[in-house]
């Protein structure tokens, strides 16, 4: 038999990085083949230049056996080559069907083709409402609309980057039984992942890359965690431990009956939201991106102010109504989600961009500034935190997105605050790094720090939280302590269920 | 063929200041091919463009007298250019801080006070400040588009001073001209000599260039600014304040345009009339970008840009060239400019397809 798909030595290189170097791989008919490997390890590059959205500089692709030439997406759906990408290309404003008869060639009348959408999430368990506009849908349902979409075309080959990053532990499962039906009718799955768990439970083979290279395949259904980790990583991973604490008496960050509208039609309104973070403990807030945590962070952080003070308390004071600089001065630091233009100037050098934040620690005299302070600083946050840069004078936006986290977590902590806001600590960081990143958030903590966590990843918040809130459609859950939650819980509080068994006793949650 | 255009990741410290070096020499020869398509002698019209006009000292002060308002201007459009508020409306200023100003030189009561000076000055900048606070106030409450409203009040100020020299300030002894009365000896810069033009009033220039750089390079209001030019959600985050910036930006910008104003009416006019300004307050917008918005580049740009003006000028005159020519050699120049700065930041890249 043929492989549906072979690669062979491909390379691609962008400026100052090799992202593939010399990759081959095969994928057979029928076979859920994954690509491992971490952030960074130039598995988006892979896809993208499988389903032809961008070049090799070298190497060869053959699809059943045939060379493909010129290569482009609409080369590969014509060959049956489908991908769902990590973020969602779909018009809001229009329903699902409309937005499904884009990506139809032929001519339709929307009627029918609803009826073939309804027939085809129905034989895949992918429910699914034609008639829906997109922005009434959940990420998940988003989802689904991007994988209905490409069944449509009878794929022969399905590519699927990162899809379980938006998805509630159950939505996971239910996602894998749909990927192990289309296997067993003869499509081939490529599945791109970081995590382990995910592979070994669902894939046949997996090719693990990192830096760009292969490292090894293995049949993960066989393998330990811990040999694919190795591969993935290129060493072993070190462990985080929490010391126990003493918390503060009184919380450094309390949140009381927070309710806030979007300021646009596609954000989430927050309602009655309760919360309170003490000196010396990790909260963190687990939820599937969308949900209000936007909208909370930039509540918390000043950068959206309230007309009344009552509701965020910032060190007992009440400070709802006050500016991101007054709040940064009474002890708040900031980490956001988006590192590049709002965490730190592109176009400026690490050490401008340390006084983003830090000017208050003797940046500026007399209205000057004075850059030997910021760059020192700079220097500081560089060694300590492991930032792969030429020094304090190189330009933020050459850093790559998770070295510049590094940095910007790194310049936050340096401020010595005494509430520290994180919103996705460890995105694309490396696992290594990672590892110190957490453990330097649990040791701040352990100093009498409040320290709020707001992450997608359960691993991590289950790993290093002290108490763990979980927000779904704008409500903040109660808090749930360590050792006392369960995946399933937080799963079901995800998708906004757990509420409801909450008020029946089913699933009881302390606090 | 497919072409892409795609960033730099280091861009060549080299090649930064090589960019304007080349950008002239392409304009050089491009330009020598034009002229020699056309039957004129590309080195002698060349030499009539650049440095016919720079040959006597009389050239020196016109040349200098020109670039001066050029570049005053351009530092103060640059300040807000640099925090992205958009100040289109420098003429307007300077129109604006042309009338303040005459209106205190004609009609202080002591004609001959030694504050006249000064006063004329301070006249200006804050007329000129409070053409640029209306936009200002607008952006800042009700984030109106400040190109638009700068561009507009323009036109408003252009016809206040056409209402002021047509009617009540025109000169009853000027030969119903619309123009004012002469300002007075104590009104006016002194010039360096009295053969030439150029006056005192370039070490204003000189101040402001310094105050510019010190400005964007070393304080921190600087620097606020520029976060919010480069990265509106970085300055957000860090509390920086928007409308501080836009007030900022626009009323710099309106000072040193009404100080240009100004010295026009002390200077080589001394008087108001309706040709107060060849439309410096907008050839300002390009100076401060052929200038990188940096203050010694600025200099540059408006010594380059009054270069331009003048040398054509003396082409249309010494060679007979008609002015179409002399303008398309002009953007000619800019187009280099602006193109060899493009490619020091990003690069054209070949696209072959996979085989």
């Amino acid at each position: 038999m043929k492989p549906r798909l072979e690669l062979r030595n491909i390379c691609k290189r962008y400026p100052g990085v090799v992202a593939n170097d010399g990759i081959s791989l095969e994928v057979m008919p029928g076979e859920i083949h994954a690509v491992l490997g971490e952030n960074g390890a130039g598995k988006s590059t892979l896809m993208k230049i499988i389903y032809g959205a961008t070049h090799a500089d070298e190497g060869e692709i053959l699809c059943d056996g045939e060379l493909i030439g010129t290569h482009g997406p609409s080369v590969s759906r014509s060959l049956g080559i489908e991908m769902v990408y990590q973020h969602f290309a779909l018009f809001e404003s229009v329903s699902v069907a409309e937005n499904i008869a884009l990506s139809v060639n032929s001519k339709y009348d929307i009627a029918t083709l609803s009826n073939q959408v309804s027939r085809v999430s129905e034989k895949y368990g992918l429910p699914l409402d034609p008639r829906r506009l997109v922005h009434h849908l959940s990420v998940g349902e988003r989802q689904r609309v991007e994988i209905v979409r490409c069944l449509m075309q009878d794929p022969k080959l399905l590519i699927l980057d990162e899809p379980t990053s938006v998805l509630t532990p159950q939505a996971v499962e239910k996602l894998f039984v749909t990927l192990r039906h289309l296997a067993s009718e003869g499509c081939s799955i490529l599945y791109i992942s970081h995590k382990l768990d995910e592979v070994q439970a669902l894939c046949d083979m997996a090719t693990v890359l990192r830096n760009g290279k292969v490292t090894g395949t293995a049949e993960p259904k066989n393998s330990t965690s811990a040999e694919l980790a190795r591969m993935m990583v290129g060493a072993d991973i070190p462990e985080t431990h929490l010391d126990p604490s003493t918390i503060s008496a009184e919380p450094l960050l309390s949140v009381s009956k927070l309710s806030a509208p979007a300021l646009d039609v596609f954000g989430t309104d927050l309602k009655e939201i309760d919360l309170d973070v003490h000196g010396g403990e990790v909260v963190g807030i687990a939820g599937v991106a969308g949900n209000g945590q936007a909208e909370l962070v930039s509540l918390l952080s000043g950068e959206r102010v309230l007309p009344s003070s009552h509701a965020v308390k910032l060190c007992g004071q009440p400070s709802a109504h006050l500016s991101a600089a007054d709040r940064r001065r009474m002890g708040l630091a900031f980490v956001p989600e988006e590192r590049l233009g709002r965490g730190a100037v592109p176009s400026h050098d690490l050490g401008d961009n340390a006084v983003l934040t830090g000017h208050r620690l003797n940046m500026v005299t007399r209205g000057l500034l004075d850059r030997r302070t910021a760059r020192g600083f700079a220097g500081k946050v560089i060694d300590r935190f492991n930032v792969k840069a030429n020094g304090p004078l190189t330009v933020a936006q050459s850093l790559s997105g998770g070295n510049l986290q590094k940095y910007i977590v790194g310049r936050e902590i340096e401020l010595k605050p005494q509430v520290l806001l994180v919103a996705q600590p460890t995105w694309g960081v490396d696992v290594g790094a990672a590892a110190f990143i957490r453990q330097t958030l649990i040791d701040l903590s352990r100093s009498g720090v409040a320290v709020l966590i707001i992450s997608e990843e359960l691993d991590e918040l289950f790993e290093i939280c002290d108490r763990l809130h979980v927000i779904c459609a704008g409500r903040l859950s109660a808090a749930l302590k360590r050792g006392e939650a369960s995946v399933e819980e937080v799963g079901l509080l995800m998708t906004g269920l757990g509420e409801n068994n909450n008020g029946s006793g089913d699933h009881a949650i302390s606090n | 063929m497919r072409f892409q255009i795609e960033q730099r990741s280091q861009p060549s410290a080299a090649m930064r200041f090589a960019a304007p070096v080349v950008a002239t020499a392409l304009t050089l020869i491009a330009g020598s091919i034009m002229f020699a398509f056309l039957g004129h002698d590309p080195v002698a019209t060349l030499v009539a463009f650049f440095i016919s006009p720079l040959s006597t000292m009389n050239d020196i002060s016109e040349w200098l007298l020109k670039a001066s308002p050029l570049i005053l201007i351009g530092c103060g459009l640059a300040i807000g250019f640099r925090a992205n508020v958009w100040n289109i409306g420098a003429e307007g200023q300077l129109v604006i801080g042309a009338i303040a100003a005459t209106g205190v030189g004609l009609f202080f009561p002591f004609q001959e006070s030694v504050l006249l000076l000064p006063l004329m000055i301070l006249a200006g900048m804050v007329a000129g400040m409070a053409w640029a606070a209306i936009p200002a106030f607008l952006r800042a409450r009700l984030n109106t588009n400040e190109i638009l409203v700068t561009l507009m009040l323009t036109y408003v100020a252009t016809f206040v001073l056409s209402y002021l020299v047509h009617g009540p300030w025109r000169d009853p002894d000027g030969f119903n001209y619309p123009q004012t009365a002469l300002l007075p000896e104590a009104a006016m810069f002194a010039p360096f000599d009295y053969a030439y033009r150029v006056n005192t009033s370039i070490f204003i220039t000189v101040a402001a260039v310094i105050a510019m750089w010190v400005f964007t390079e070393r304080s921190f209001l600087g620097y606020k600014m520029s976060v919010g030019g480069a990265a509106p959600l970085a300055a957000r985050y860090a509390g920086f304040k928007e409308s501080s910036s836009v007030w900022m930006g626009l009323l710099i910008g309106g000072a040193t345009a009404g100080i240009a104003g100004m010295a026009e009416a002390s200077g080589p006019l001394g008087q108001l009339s309706p040709q107060i300004s060849p439309g410096y307050g907008f050839a300002a917008i390009i100076v401060a970008f052929i200038g990188r918005l940096h203050a010694f580049g600025i200099v540059l740009g408006g010594l380059l840009l009054s270069l331009l003006y003048i040398g054509g000028e003396a082409v249309q005159i010494d060679l007979d060239l008609p002015s179409s020519l002399t303008r398309i050699f002009q953007g000619m120049l800019l187009f280099f400019l602006l193109a060899a700065d493009f490619l020091i930041f990003y690069r054209l890249r070949l696209l072959r397809s996979v085989h």
